[in-house]
């Protein structure tokens, strides 16, 4: 039985209250007809007997007391799905907006989804090979990870991101099972084109499913697209065996959008005002990534958010930390100096990357390669303040290799071109090219076996190209 | 029992009830048409309040409630090792077969696999007398634990008929006990506690025995004790999981209790991995053989994650009143503490510090408190050790949840976050962490390791003291200025942070290392700065020192020494004291 409640008893921030309501659900769905006649959704976030509150996803303005119809739509959030949503653009709920008409659904799913059994999960191996040196040999991506950039404003992770999606290659993964969802937060229109018009470019847009909310757009709506998103990229990644690239951004827009509904809701706030479920909402979101047993397919997140005023302790990319497995962070300085992309080395991390690499899956000298440039580049970081006191030309002998190492490491090795394509060998290759730089006595995070078959070979290619290299120093 | 009670209202994990008087507080209850679990936290002749440990959404006021009568329990018995819960001891593997990959909602699967046949040797008798605690029945539960069963600790009486040994499911009925009423308590393979109650026991010791867990910086500078509480604190990416990962693996404790609280999905799956593929030396068996996981990821329900810590440690407490030696890794409890917030939020609580409740200290010392060497109800001694895992906000050690375990743990392992940059693990700051087991402890090191352990640890640590307020100097003027004895501390530091401190958890050899070979390390090292040391009160130049390459050599025994082939460092002594004498003759 369907019912129409006429009226409201109260309305506050995106809130609205009903009274009287019977057999309403948590959670359900409700729509509302205002007096002239248009359509808005909203969801069912509290029940008190027969006091029901209402989330309108998009806000109470023109809502009045009287004259507005209220219905219960009796289930939960879901999203229409079929294998035709890849190519589309939707709107924050899910709603299509490239004007290629409503899907024709082969299923629909609650958005909420469902937590995945730790059990079922396969504990994910198979690294990405993105082509950047920074990414591959550092901060690997492992496929069915959630690896966020943290960045800030005004550098350049939408570019990045963009790289990543058209060069990620995965090893056994065709061209037709590949597939990118792109969940946009509060971002500016410009962005969303940017986006749009790279992935037209890298010729993969049939691949691609969009869901914009974009800054303007109601910002409840803007709870319900990473759910949307991730909805959509399960389907694919667990019903139709796809590898699923999902890229969000903003998550910063995402949770000032969850802190505003929740302080209209007069919750008790946590950290900077944000809910004290900031967490778990979160989890709820970056958990769903992953591979499941018995299924080919994967769900591979690259979250992005702009860390307010560059600060890594606030809570969103503090959670997302805690959260994530792993982050990469973008540096201002690094960026300002014109190095793309602008890695900020030591605070980025790949938590999966020890089981993805090394012998079997990239070489065998990664991992205690990348423990060394990590080393170093520490190292190179201590020199550089304490050259910053004494001067450069009091440092021993040794720190002044450092240097060197410190800025060969950055313009060879971070730098590269926004189209580069570098194979894993290239980069590992590089690597040790730059160690060469330092004696190899300074190398305490490598044995010597492999010290012996890759420093020795780098050291004998730059001394056999020496002479050349001086000269076109000089 | 016909029941009136029905749902009145719904707000994320919290339902209330209307002027209802059947419960009582913590009261396990059944909410909704799919019997959802939840439990009673709160009562007034208004409304009953519960807290549901599943996803709420789809509830419909007017559904039934339905108490069972007891507080929130879980059920003890064979089965629980070589397992994996979540947070309400449900078993994940039973519910994967169940439903699938993905956890719907109010699954009843029983806890422990009620089919299987366990292979029951009685050991009571009729006629015995039997109290609270004592056992009448055991079973091999995987291959190296016994599972012993006992009297549940309010019951006693005299044993009336017992079953002849043989196979038995965990509910069979093993003996039956008449106890002084006269009433029949029939007994089977399993019991149920509930589990915010601590087990009792006769009598707590105090720790006297070190968890040796074979990682270099914990058992030589910041040793726990069995029965011990540590804390491991750490912003992201310090290495918090990996370090409890590697406790895990390799600590000595007879049975490892690992809560998954809040954390990732993946980690939980690379642990069921790991442990099932690694062998323990000790037993050669596999790591599950004596391992249960508690699991309750960050996506899972919120208030089953505020009830996994409890399941976890009742668990363990049973294990420990079998004799056994327990030892719980929570990671984290900070998120522990934060369902605990969001649940104080949505119950509309007045706030403390940050938005955690007020009553967040008290809680914690009643987990912590939990752990202890203790003279068991049979006689048998055991122990729980709880190391948990803390997640501060922003890295910030002064916020509410790593202050207020401070109070109550006496280990506690900072992960500092410039170490884990240099990629320095495990990256336990020597200068901030500290232990306060030593003197409870030192009589067990003299007697076990030997006198020289005790003196080498000051030693050691008195060279990273030292190292610690050159560095400050260092950092402003350069190492150049200092005087050669004054490098040599530096050096040598070197040595012991990067030699003996860092410790490589992917080396076949340096993941667990013996606490001989810890010994002899630090014998190694102190030996080399004895003999440099006299080298430079006479005059030689550091550099000459420096470039025979032991400093270099010492740094990377580690791996140039084998676990088996202690006998090694008799010759590095040796030729310490040779190319000494080298440049002292040259």
């Amino acid at each position: 039985m369907i019912l129409d409640y006429i009226g409201v008893k109260e309305i506050n921030g995106s809130l609205i209250v009903l009274d009287g309501v019977k057999d309403a659900t948590y959670e359900e769905i409700v729509t509302i007809r205002l007096e002239n006649g248009a359509l808005r959704q909203g969801r069912v976030v509290q029940i008190e007997g027969d006091r029901v509150v209402v989330q309108v996803f998009q806000g109470t303005r023109g809502i009045s007391l009287d004259n507005t119809r209220t219905r219960l739509m009796g289930r939960p959030m879901e999203l229409p799905l079929s294998p035709e949503i890849l190519g589309r653009v939707f709107d924050g709920a899910g709603r299509p907006i490239d004007g290629l008409g409503d899907i024709f659904p082969v299923k629909r799913a609650n958005i909420n989804g469902t937590p995945m059994n730790p059990v079922s999960r396969v504990y994910p191996k198979n690294y990405i090979n993105t082509g950047i040196s920074s990414i591959d040999v550092l901060m690997t991506l492992i496929r069915g990870q959630k690896l966020p950039i943290f960045s800030g404003s005004g550098m350049n992770h939408n570019e990045l991101a963009v790289q990543i999606a058209r060069q990620a290659k995965i090893k056994d993964a065709t061209g037709d099972n590949f597939a990118i969802v792109f969940a946009a937060m509060g971002v500016k229109n410009d962005v969303a084109e940017y986006f749009k018009q790279s992935f037209d470019e890298s010729g993969v847009l049939s691949k691609v499913v969009m869901f914009l909310n974009l800054a303007n757009d109601p910002i409840i709506e803007r709870t319900l697209t990473p759910r949307c998103a991730l909805t959509a990229a399960e389907y694919l990644a667990f019903e139709l065996d796809m590898h699923v690239l999902v890229i969000m951004t903003d998550m910063t827009s995402y949770a000032e959008a969850l802190r505003e509904f929740s302080s209209s809701k007069g919750e008790i706030p946590g950290r900077k005002g944000y809910p004290g479920y900031l967490y778990s909402d979160l989890a709820s979101l970056y958990e769903r990534a992953g591979m499941v047993k018995g299924k080919n397919g994967s769900v591979t997140q690259i979250p992005i958010l702009t860390m307010p005023n560059d600060d890594v302790t606030h809570p969103v990319p503090d959670l997302t930390g805690y959260i994530t497995e792993g982050q990469i962070v973008l540096d201002r300085a690094l960026a300002g100096s014109g190095i793309y992309p602008p890695v900020s080395v030591l605070p980025s991390l790949s938590r999966l990357m020890k089981d993805g690499i090394g012998a079997g899956y990239t070489r065998e000298d990664h991992s205690a390669l990348a423990n060394q440039l990590f080393a170093a580049y520490a190292h190179v970081i201590d020199s550089r303040s304490l050259a910053s006191v004494i001067g450069e030309e009091e440092l021993s002998p040794t720190d002044k290799k450092y240097m060197e190492f410190g800025k060969q490491f950055e313009s060879a090795f971070l730098n590269q071109g926004p189209n580069e394509n570098r194979t894993i060998e290239e980069s590992l290759d590089l690597g040790w090219k730059l160690l060469t730089t330092l004696p190899r006595e300074e190398l305490d995070r490598v044995d010597d076996a492999i010290l012996d078959k890759y420093y020795e070979k780098a050291k004998g290619a730059v001394v056999s190209a020496a002479p050349g290299t001086e000269e076109s120093s000089q | 029992m016909e029941n009136k009670d029905v749902i009145f209202g719904i707000n994320g994990p919290v339902v209330t009830v209307k002027a209802s008087r059947s419960f009582s507080m913590m009261e396990m209850v059944l909410v909704g048409n799919e019997r959802l679990v939840g439990e009673i936290i709160g009562i007034n002749s208004d409304f009953t309040t519960i807290q549901v440990y599943e996803e709420t959404t789809g509830l419909k006021p007017g559904e039934p409630v339905v108490g069972t009568g007891s507080p929130m329990n879980v059920t003890l018995g064979p089965g629980i090792l070589d397992n994996i819960f979540d947070g309400i001891e449900r078993p994940l593997k039973a519910i994967a077969e169940e439903s699938g990959s993905f956890i719907n909602r109010g699954s009843s699967v029983p806890s422990l696999d009620t089919e299987k046949l366990w292979d029951v040797t009685v050991t009571a008798k009729v006629g015995d007398i039997l109290s609270g605690g004592d056992f009448y029945a055991e079973c091999p539960e995987t291959p190296i634990i016994r599972h012993k069963c006992m009297v549940p600790p309010a019951l006693s009486g005299e044993v009336v008929s017992v079953a002849k040994d043989g196979q038995y499911r965990v509910n069979d009925a093993i003996i039956v006990l008449r106890d002084k009423k006269g009433v029949e308590h029939k007994l089977s393979l399993c019991q149920r506690w509930p589990i915010r109650t601590p087990r009792p026991v006769t009598k707590r010791l105090s720790p006297t025995v070190p968890l040796i867990t074979g990682q270099r910086v914990i058992d030589t500078l910041f040793p726990i004790a069995k029965g011990g509480t540590a804390a491991i604190p750490g912003g992201f990416g310090t290495g918090k999981t990996m370090t409890q990962h590697q406790l895990a693996k390799w600590c000595d404790a007879d049975i490892i209790i690992y809560v998954g609280c809040g954390e990732r999905g993946n980690e939980m799956s690379q642990v069921l991995d790991e442990f099932s593929e690694l062998i323990d030396p000790k037993s050669g068996r596999p790591m599950t053989d004596r391992t249960t996981l508690i699991a309750n990821t960050s996506n899972m329900p919120v208030a089953a994650r505020e009830a996994s810590i409890y399941t976890g440690i009742t668990l363990a407490e049973y294990y420990r009143d079998m004799g056994y030696h327990v030892a719980i890794m929570a990671d984290s409890t900070s998120r522990w503490a934060e369902a605990l917030r969001e649940i104080s939020g949505r119950l509309e609580e007045m706030p403390a510090e940050e938005g955690f409740p007020a009553y967040l200290p008290s809680r914690l010392s009643e987990f912590y408190e939990r752990a202890g060497m203790v003279d068991n109800l049979n006689g048998t001694d055991g122990s729980v050790t709880i190391i948990g895992a803390v997640s501060p906000q922003g890295s910030d050690f002064s916020e509410p949840v790593t202050q207020n375990t401070k109070r109550f743990i006496r280990c506690f392992w900072a992960l500092d976050k410039a170490l884990a940059y240099a990629r320095h693990y495990p990256a336990i700051n020597w200068t901030s962490s500290y232990s306060e087991y030593f003197t409870d402890l030192d009589p067990w090191y003299k007697k076990n390791a030997g006198e020289d352990f005790v003196k080498y640890r000051k030693e050691i640590n008195r060279l990273l003291q030292e190292e610690n307020q050159l560095m400050e100097i260092v950092k402003l003027i350069g190492s150049d200025v200092l005087p050669d004895d004054q490098k040599l501390v530096i050096e040598t530091a070197r040595v012991i942070r990067v030699g003996f401190l860092q410790q490589n958890a992917f080396h076949a050899d340096d993941t667990f290392v013996p606490l001989e070979k810890q010994k002899r390390m630090m014998q190694v090292i102190l030996h080399l700065y004895q003999k440099a040391h006299q080298l430079v009160a006479a005059a030689v130049p550091i550099s000459s020192i420096l470039e025979t390459g032991l400093f270099d050599k010492l740094v990377k025994m580690k791996y140039d020494i084998p676990n088996n082939r202690l006998d090694m460092f008799d010759e590095y002594l040796k030729e310490i004291d040779e190319k000494v004498a080298g440049v002292l003759n040259s």
